[in-house]
């Protein structure tokens, strides 16, 4: 584990070979934004993951782990290179800053994180449910979502949630 | 659903506070009347997304809010309509016959496959996978596989990633016969679709010879592949090969020089190098553009740097680029085809490593250690060690990424997938803007969405 040339903030390397940021979330799109500048033209993916149940994982030292993680996935075609930033995000307070004014391409990226996760971002156009119906209830991606069930035909089957 | 008439008090929605404490109602998914739109949600809608000091900026702020009622119209588009190649939903602003905003409405295919993913073993996992792009099942069996390998460090032999490649590259033609069929449709060409179908039934016959389905084939496993390939193969891939090489020059004949077809492709629904990577668009919606991105070539996985292929480009980014481009690289695909078949060495399909590999059949009925960890393979899964992996690949469509967080237990702690189709889905309001009503058949036919994916 070393630190970035930026010195801002810890990297690792992923198993892919990627470099791997965890940023804080202050300083998030800043630090999107000068990795946009050295290159990544594109931003693949943004997705959120809720580490609830699953709190050991490895960070580096000086990260305090949180439920949720918004991980950006951004793609340098000049350079053939992928970087990952990821961002530690509490339960209490999930908002994050929008990266629609850097990459408007996040636009959807963000509102499914949004719509399955529950992760609000700030200064996001048009933050709406995309996958789910307008008037659903709840974030159906976190851990404390149930799943679901059929109803079986046996008289000591559990009934329908 | 909530429908009707949004008030103007929503326009300021963004207030966190409320969002985080209401749990319905956050706004509606429809376009809305210009008034009651935010200046960067009306911006999106007619297509604005450089935010560039250069070039030809559209600055949202400089639409007519005012505009009467009376003088324009939205109209809905699906999701039950022919040509939105399936749930897809489109709301458009017209003005006459002109499009003045689009927004794409999706999810009316939603079943949580990434909800269900969590609850599979990682067995079982690919079965799930396969179900989200169902034009190229192998490509998303493949993403999940080698991140999944990744992950636990398994080598998988050589062979195994020969038939790896020889199964995407027929199904990329696959994928982009159904494509030409479906855009023949569109455009009025009858023939077209049935030719496109009667060629992909040849590459599904062998898939069913191969995996023993046609579409879901669950084939390409984490360590190698379902099965080997069937005897006289090279064959059948010889006769697939050469009879659908000669057939695009037909399909040449039938499209490519045909007036009618040219003016309903050419200059219709452009797209710039830059509004494409400020949208983060890829695939065949990419090239188009000009820049030579294919992860194949760019970033190789499996042995593509072992075979020779050209990568597709485009000029204009128009409709007619984009059918060039898929046209040639069915070409371009067979030419790979040719060189695995070559290529392909004698081995084992799948990796030796017992704790991701089933026993052989035979074995199953002599030993009763073999039978038990059958068993245990198949009921308990086996356990991938803690870590994050993204896995990228070309499918026909773009880049197909794979993001899947392990926690050291049998089933994935989360696997987000980047469909390459959800994403191109956000240039469909650019390319449509200013455009003609009946253009937006052909504008959806090429960004050539896969409502599987997009909706997962």
């Amino acid at each position: 584990m070393t630190v970035s040339t930026a010195g801002t903030y810890p990297v690792t390397v992923g198993v892919g070979g990627e470099t791997v940021g965890y940023v804080a979330r202050d300083g998030y799109v800043a630090a999107i934004a000068e990795l946009k500048a050295c290159g990544y033209e594109l931003c693949a993916d943004v997705c959120a993951v809720d580490y609830l149940g699953h709190p050991g994982r490895p960070l580096p030292e000086g990260i305090a782990p949180e439920r949720f993680e918004v991980v950006v996935n951004l793609l340098s075609l000049s350079k053939k290179e992928r970087t990952r930033i990821r961002v530690q995000v509490p339960e209490d307070d999930c908002v994050v800053d929008s990266l629609f004014e850097l990459y408007p391409g996040t636009e959807a990226m963000e509102r499914e994180a949004y719509d399955l996760m529950g992760i609000v971002f700030r200064g996001h156009p048009d933050l709406t449910r995309i996958l789910m119906p307008e008037d659903w209830e709840g974030h159906p991606l976190r851990k404390d979502y149930g799943v679901g069930r059929v109803p079986v035909q046996f008289k000591e089957a559990p009934g329908p949630r | 659903m909530t429908t009707g008439v949004r008030d103007t008090s929503d326009v300021g929605r963004i207030g966190i506070d409320d969002q985080l404490t209401a749990q319905t109602g956050e706004g509606g998914q429809e376009l809305a009347r210009r008034r009651q739109t935010t200046p960067g949600e009306l911006g999106r809608e007619i297509g604005a997304v450089l935010r560039l000091p250069e070039g030809p900026v559209l600055d949202p702020t400089s639409i007519d809010v005012e505009r009467s009622e009376d003088e324009t119209m939205i109209i809905n588009m699906g999701p039950q309509h022919p040509s939105t190649h399936g749930v897809l939903r489109l709301m458009l602003e017209l003005d006459g016959e002109f499009v003045l905003r689009t927004k794409p409405v999706i999810g009316y295919l939603h079943t949580g496959m990434e909800k269900t993913a969590e609850e599979l073993t990682y067995v079982q996992g690919a079965t799930n996978v396969t179900r989200m792009d169902y034009l190229s099942p192998i490509t998303n069996e493949l993403c999940f596989s080698m991140a999944v390998e990744s992950l636990l460090g398994v080598e998988v032999p050589e062979r195994a990633v020969w038939i790896r490649m020889l199964m995407s590259e027929l199904n990329r033609i696959s994928s982009h016969l159904v494509w030409m069929a479906t855009n023949g449709m569109d455009v009025g060409s009858t023939t077209m679709m049935i030719y496109g179908l009667r060629e992909r039934e040849m590459i599904l016959a062998f898939f069913e010879k191969t995996a023993g389905l046609r579409m879901n084939l669950n084939y390409v496993r984490p360590g190698g592949v379902a099965a080997d390939l069937p005897d006289g193969w090279e064959d059948d891939v010889a006769v697939i090969c050469d009879t659908i090489d000669a057939r695009t020059y037909e399909y040449d004949e039938l499209l490519t020089g045909q007036p009618i077809f040219h003016q309903r492709m050419e200059g219709i629904g452009s797209l710039t190098a830059e509004e494409a990577l400020a949208l983060s668009v890829t695939g065949p919606l990419l090239r188009s553009t000009g820049v030579p991105w294919d992860l194949r070539r760019s970033m190789p996985y499996l042995h593509y740097d072992q075979v020779a292929f050209d990568v597709i480009v485009g000029t204009y980014g128009d409709n007619f680029d984009r059918y060039a481009i898929r046209l040639n690289e069915i070409r371009e695909s067979i030419r790979i085809l040719r060189q695995v078949v070559q290529k392909m060495p004698l081995g084992d399909y799948r990796a030796q490593d017992s704790k991701v590999t089933p026993p052989p059949r035979g074995r199953i009925d002599a030993s009763m250690e073999a039978l038990i960890h059958h068993f245990k393979l198949f009921t308990e899964g086996f356990r991938v060690p803690t870590g994050e992996a993204y896995q990228a690949v070309e499918s026909p469509r773009g880049e197909l990424g794979m993001y899947l967080v392990s926690d050291d237990s049998a089933k994935p702690f989360r696997l987000h997938v980047r469909g390459p189709s959800f994403v191109n889905l956000q240039a469909v309001p650019l390319l449509m803007r200013g455009g003609l009503m009946s253009d937006t058949v052909t504008v959806i036919s090429t960004v050539d969405p896969v409502m599987g994916e997009v909706d997962r």
